[in-house]
């Protein structure tokens, strides 16, 4: 066996490579995402330049659609464990063997966390400001510190975990239990953290009661388990369908449990809020009224937040159809309506009414302009890209078209 | 069997120039940014951290920047606080008749971004028996006093328990010994925690370069308060601590026609602002909150 220094770098090479190598569907699938990353990259550009006057932002709603989907995006990250944790903790072996493949979405999530945090910044420029010991880092007092910590954190654990495993199959070599385990069961109670203290960043301000409740943390991580199964249980079917990767029935079916408590939870828990909102008036009232009803004939958000509801509701009603007939497509058409429903809840739908009515009680609503967008767009498909590379990198290793014996040259 | 291989080569390179050259056509708008931005002003510390020349040095070169990018000569002082000396405020509302003169001096005094007509402060007009900030009015456009109403001005209230200092990532912001809170400018990264976290809506975001003309600039200005902003940093009030610590009252003070402003040195037994406080009944904004406002406000009939 040769040594690292020598496999080590060929592995990297060859990755690389491979990266850049597929069918005309993986070239036409990238060229249009790198098209949209393009036209987002533009925009963040002409942001830069000109001030984020160019977004719908306002010294009222000082956040918007990029922290919305930064949020949301965190919950995806987190929501992969959900693969970890049956995989590793309950020993299910169908679920091990494809435990990778939420590794890798966990990876391309937070880089898109990270690059929303990156185009919401007014002075991208002086980001070495908030890297610790070249800044001042206020920390453990400042919740985004903590943050940065976790996020960063997490990314690193899925890299490591990530690329040693692949780097093991690669080699054709049993990987030893202490070079991952121990990081792999550091990385469930990460994952937690790191949407909890998301969570914390809002739910510690005093100033927004809207946010100011202790049901936040919970009701993230909740949703968490909603989106990233939800995403999972489509990614398998996908790369089912597209590669000779071998995908058991059984993690779908592990991963539809948990769909099917998280997204009853979750609603138990929109009503909550809604009740202790609308029951008790007062502060609290203002913003849930503005996002569910209106408020002084201001209502932008009102369609936004029924249709996640809708979609919720919707989601659950296509399970039971699901559970009733086996048909796929009423499972798959519910995973698109629970990931959609938790995209606008967890995004615009927790953000905006924070700064609506503003802390005056000014009505000043918010609508994402066309930079917004763009660079919302560019984003996703940046973290799609990321995606697609790495898992095309995982699998291609997993089915052992990519091994340290097998160099020749791809046909 | 090497025909298609050398292709597909030859269409990757085709692929990745193309997607470069895409790439940097795209960042292109940052190139006449970073132009701007010189090496010196990258690596710049904070505030805290410079020492007298680097900090002589850091003032000389934003004052060269006013004067090539505005055409005004402006003076740019670096005023310490003073040793037994502590900031506090007191507002009558039963003098305030809701003119806005404050938030026009402020606009002034402060160099504000003149399209925006942005200021710190804000007047609420209030409907009579209630404390109830959501049936105010920040908006109000007709003759006052209007009959039935008070008036409500809200600024940086220098809470001795600042949320927006906590919540700050980068240290950015801090209480001074004098009580005053600052943003050091050149330091800020512009996330706008601070003002998510501000229960009074007292930061304001740069969204845009500052617009102001030559004329209209106010060139006796602070490091820490009133010089010219840059694009994309928090900004707040200051108390005009580029006059009040050297002895003068805030702009807002001055201009007020009623008299309804009391500032002063909270530390001094004499000081009109320590007799408002001990002989008014008085009180503070979201006091619920625990942020300890140094801004206290009274009723006098």
């Amino acid at each position: 066996m040769e040594p690292h220094v020598v496999t080590y770098p060929q592995f990297l090479f060859r990755m690389i490579r491979r990266s850049f190598d597929g069918s005309w569907r993986f070239y036409s699938w990238m060229t249009v995402l790198s098209a949209i990353a393009l036209v987002g990259a533009n925009a963040w550009a002409n942001q830069v330049a000109n001030g984020l006057g160019l977004t719908g932002m306002s010294d009222h709603v000082s956040w918007g659609l990029y922290i919305a989907n930064f949020t949301f995006g965190v919950g995806l990250a987190a929501g992969a464990v959900m693969m970890v944790i049956p995989a590793y903790l309950y020993d299910d072996h169908e679920m091990h063997d494809v435990v990778i493949l939420g590794e890798a979405l966990a990876i391309s999530a937070i880089v898109v966390c990270l690059l929303f945090i990156t185009v919401d910044l007014g002075r991208p420029d002086r980001f070495w400001h908030i890297i610790p010991g070249l800044g001042r880092f206020n920390w453990p007092i400042s919740m985004l510190t903590w943050d940065v910590i976790v996020l960063n954190g997490y990314l690193l654990l899925n890299l490591h975990i990530t690329g040693y495993l692949v780097y093991m199959r690669f080699l054709n070599e049993k990987p030893k239990s202490r070079w991952y385990v121990p990081f792999v069961m550091l990385s469930i109670g990460w994952a937690i953290s790191i949407h909890t203290v998301t969570a914390f960043l809002y739910a510690g301000l005093g100033g927004r009661p809207f946010w100011n409740s202790a049901l936040l943390a919970p009701r993230f991580i909740v949703t968490a388990f909603i989106s990233g199964p939800a995403f999972v249980i489509l990614l398998l079917q996908v790369i089912r369908k597209l590669t000779r990767f071998h995908i058991g029935d059984g993690p779908i079916q592990t991963l539809l449990s948990v769909l099917r408590v998280t997204i009853v939870v979750n609603l138990f828990m929109v009503v909550s809020e809604v009740f202790t909102a609308f029951y008790t008036g007062g502060s609290h009232l203002a913003s849930a009224k503005y996002l569910f009803l209106g408020l002084h004939g201001k209502n932008t958000l009102v369609p936004w937040i029924w249709s996640a509801i809708a979609l919720d509701v919707g989601a659950v009603g296509l399970l039971i159809a699901h559970l009733r007939t086996q048909r796929a497509l009423f499972l798959n058409l519910a995973c698109v309506a629970a990931f959609a429903g938790i995209w606008i809840e967890k995004g615009m739908g927790l953000i905006i009414p924070g700064f609506v009515p503003s802390t005056l009680h000014e009505l000043v609503e918010y609508v994402p302009s066309l930079t917004e967008w763009k660079i919302t767009a560019g984003v996703w498909a940046a973290g799609a890209m990321v995606l697609t590379v790495s898992l095309r990198l995982v699998l291609a290793v997993f089915t052992g078209e990519e091994s340290v014996q097998n160099g020749r040259a791809l046909p | 069997m090497v025909e298609p291989v050398k292709r597909r080569v030859a269409l990757k390179v085709l692929g990745a120039t193309l997607g470069a050259g895409a790439f940097a056509e795209a960042m292109a708008p940052l190139r006449s940014w970073a132009k701007d931005l010189t090496l010196d002003q990258f690596l710049q510390n904070n505030y805290r951290e410079l020492d007298e020349a680097a900090l002589a040095e850091v003032i000389k070169r934003h004052e060269a920047e006013t004067l090539r990018e505005h055409g005004r000569e402006v003076h740019i002082g670096d005023y310490r606080p003073i040793e037994g000396v502590s900031f506090g405020y007191a507002l009558n509302l039963s003098l305030c008749v809701g003119c806005r003169k404050c938030a026009e001096a402020c606009h002034h005094e402060n160099n504000h971004d003149r399209a925006t007509n942005n200021s710190y402060i804000r007047v609420l007009e209030m409907d009579q028996g209630t404390f109830d900030l959501e049936r105010g009015n920040a908006t109000y456009d007709h003759p006052v006093p209007s009959p039935g109403k008070y008036y409500l001005p809200v600024q940086c209230q220098q809470c001795d328990n600042p949320p927006c200092v906590s919540v700050c990532p980068v240290q950015a912001t801090w209480k001074e010994k004098d009580g005053i809170v600052v943003v050091d400018y050149d330091w800020c990264i512009g996330c706008r925690y601070c003002e998510a976290a501000c229960p009074y809506h007292a930061r304001r975001f740069n969204w845009q370069k500052p617009q102001i003309s030559a004329d209209e600039i106010n060139p006796d200005q602070g490091y820490l308060s009133n010089r010219l902003r840059p694009q994309g940093v928090v900004e707040k009030c200051t108390f005009c601590l580029h006059r009040t610590r050297q002895g003068k009252l805030p702009a807002c003070q001055e201009a007020c026609p009623t008299g309804a402003r009391v500032f002063g040195n909270l530390l001094d037994p004499d000081s009109e602002i320590r007799n408002v406080l001990a002989t008014k009944r008085i009180f503070v904004l979201k006091e619920e909150l625990g942020t300890r406002p140094r801004f206290f406000y009274f009723f006098d009939k």
